[in-house]
């Protein structure tokens, strides 16, 4: 055990994992996100906690994670290392440490031109392989990026993220097998809708023995509408939306679209579970928090070990 | 080379506004090769701002010339007579030769007709594309030949990023993946396993990050003692 996070416990218990989502909102008012977190709370082991994602400004990903672990809920901070340097992202790591926080899922973050700040100045000091290194090291060797010693032992458990849709794609397993060496122990995947893509990319991780050195999570998201699937499919950086998703969608009336996307949602969760070396689920039900708990039990995840 | 591009001429005839005598001054060496301020692009300046100048019915002289570099005082002072006679100079020059003439002649006023984009070199006629940030730690030997600091939109050590695709940035589609293209370099001289290695954090200290820089060179300085 590193930091005895529940989503350690559930990873090395071997019970497919299951986290949520949770984006917080572009006001200091987190009441909506305290509810989603209520919502869920029995059917995912612990919530991811995005960081200012596509680059909006919105309230910290530290301060949503500290306000759950008050609840008695677990999250899963997210830190990019798009608007910080290292100086501050490792302040941020030891106030969420001194806060209760244990997980940390560390990622490079959609380029700030995206957002509603697109003038600012980005910063990657680090890049997301150096982020995990350097929280690696402040936890193992008790030293920070620039070699000065913490003055107290620190203890988190680290994740990465893997986009199997992007390219080239004969790298992204070596990217992967790259931040499970930096450290992560949990990864969590780009959203799935190209099946066929992520199990070709899944055999080369089988190959590699890497499912056996971190957990791979499979990442999904319920799609709301065909609107919702054309706008990923041509405006979000990362991911791949193939034709036959938008015809599936198209082929349904209007009005049951709603439903034939969680139908898939689930589908791709039913498949993950049945792909070796897939030790669990991350569901992005971004402005849909509420069907998370029916994903779930629909999958067949229901009810969470209680570790 | 230093790549610049003329600022709109509403804004250059807004900083001459309130002058009379005013000089446009180009400079030969990197802007005049990226057609941006050289001497036509100079003679150019100066004829719209006269025409602009006229439609405001606005008095005064708008006379142009070019030197060889404005970062040289050496250039400078070979017109430093002249330049002395104008109210305002609109230098055509990058920002570093607007602001050599002020600090080696402090009575001048000297404003920026350039707006400094980048080092770079021209891709095509008309095309001219960054390609070194001045880090003042090159990478290059590692990179095969392609720099992640300035071609990468993240400037990522160990790359690509996620949003990667089809060969281009996920800033768009006109720009190139600096990391495929690194990637498939590599892989031409059957190097790719030099992408496994985790790239410790840039040093960024040489960069401008660590302050403005001075490069001194002590064996080619001249002892003003002796």
């Amino acid at each position: 055990m590193i930091a005895g996070s529940n989503l350690e416990k559930v990873i090395n218990s071997g019970n497919f994992v299951v986290t949520g989502e949770l984006g917080p909102p572009k006001s200091s008012d987190i009441t909506q996100l305290k509810h989603h977190a209520e919502e869920m709370k029995d059917h995912v082991d612990a919530y991811n906690i995005t960081d200012n994602q596509t680059a909006i400004v919105r309230t910290s990903s530290i301060a949503c994670g500290a306000t759950l672990v008050q609840m008695g809920l677990e999250p899963i901070i997210q830190i990019t290392v798009r608007d910080r340097n290292r100086i501050c992202i490792q302040s941020d790591v030891l106030g969420a440490h001194a806060l209760g926080i244990k997980n940390i899922l560390c990622l490079s973050g959609d380029h700030q031109n995206f957002g509603n700040e697109g003038s600012s100045k980005g910063v990657y000091d680090l890049d997301s392989m150096q982020l995990l290194k350097g929280l690696k090291d402040m936890r193992d060797q008790n030293r920070f990026v620039g070699g000065d010693e913490l003055e107290a032992p620190i203890e988190y458990y680290l994740g990465a993220v893997a986009n199997p849709f992007a390219d080239p794609f004969e790298y992204r397993v070596d990217r992967l097998e790259k931040k499970i060496e930096a450290g992560a122990k949990f990864i969590q995947t780009q959203c799935i809708y190209d099946m066929e893509r992520f199990e070709r990319w899944m055999e080369m991780v089988r190959e590699r023995g890497l499912h056996e050195r971190a957990a791979i999570m499979g990442g999904v998201t319920p799609i709301k509408s065909l609107g919702a699937a054309k706008y990923m499919k041509n405006n979000v950086s990362g991911i791949t939306i193939p034709d036959a998703v938008i015809e599936r969608l198209r082929g349904v009336e209007k009005e049951e679209r709603k439903k034939e996307g969680l139908n898939m949602c689930i589908e791709t969760i039913q498949r993950l579970q049945e792909i070796e070396g897939v030790a669990g689920v991350h569901i992005m039900a971004i402005a849909w928090e509420e069907v998370v708990p029916e994903i779930v039990e629909r999958s067949g995840l229901y009810p969470r070990p209680n570790l | 080379m230093i790549i610049a591009e003329r600022k709109p001429l509403e804004e250059i005839a807004a900083m001459a506004a309130p002058y009379e005598n005013i000089c446009v001054l180009g400079c030969n060496t990197c802007v005049g090769v990226c057609m941006a301020g050289g001497e036509k692009e100079a003679e150019e300046t100066a004829a719209l701002l006269r025409i602009h100048r006229k439609n405001e019915n606005k008095s005064g002289e708008i006379d142009v010339f070019s030197i060889e570099r404005q970062c040289e005082y050496e250039f400078i002072d070979e017109v430093l007579e002249r330049l002395k006679g104008y109210d305002l100079i609109i230098s055509l020059a990058c920002g570093v030769g607007v602001q050599t003439m002020i600090e080696h002649v402090q009575s001048l006023r000297v404003v920026p007709g350039l707006n400094t984009t980048s080092m770079g070199y021209p891709t095509e006629q008309g095309v001219w594309a960054e390609r070194c940030l001045g880090c003042g730690d090159c990478v290059l030997h590692k990179t095969m030949g392609i720099c992640p600091i300035t071609r990468c939109a993240k400037s990522i050590l160990n790359g690509p990023c996620g949003g990667s695709a089809d060969g281009k940035c996920e800033l768009g589609d006109e720009i190139d993946c600096a990391w495929q293209l690194i990637h498939d370099r590599l892989s031409s001289f059957d190097r790719l396993d030099d992408m496994k290695e985790i790239q410790p954090p840039k040093d960024w200290s040489t960069s401008h990050h660590g302050g403005p820089r001075t490069t001194v060179r002590e064996d080619v300085r001249i002892d003003r003692g002796e």
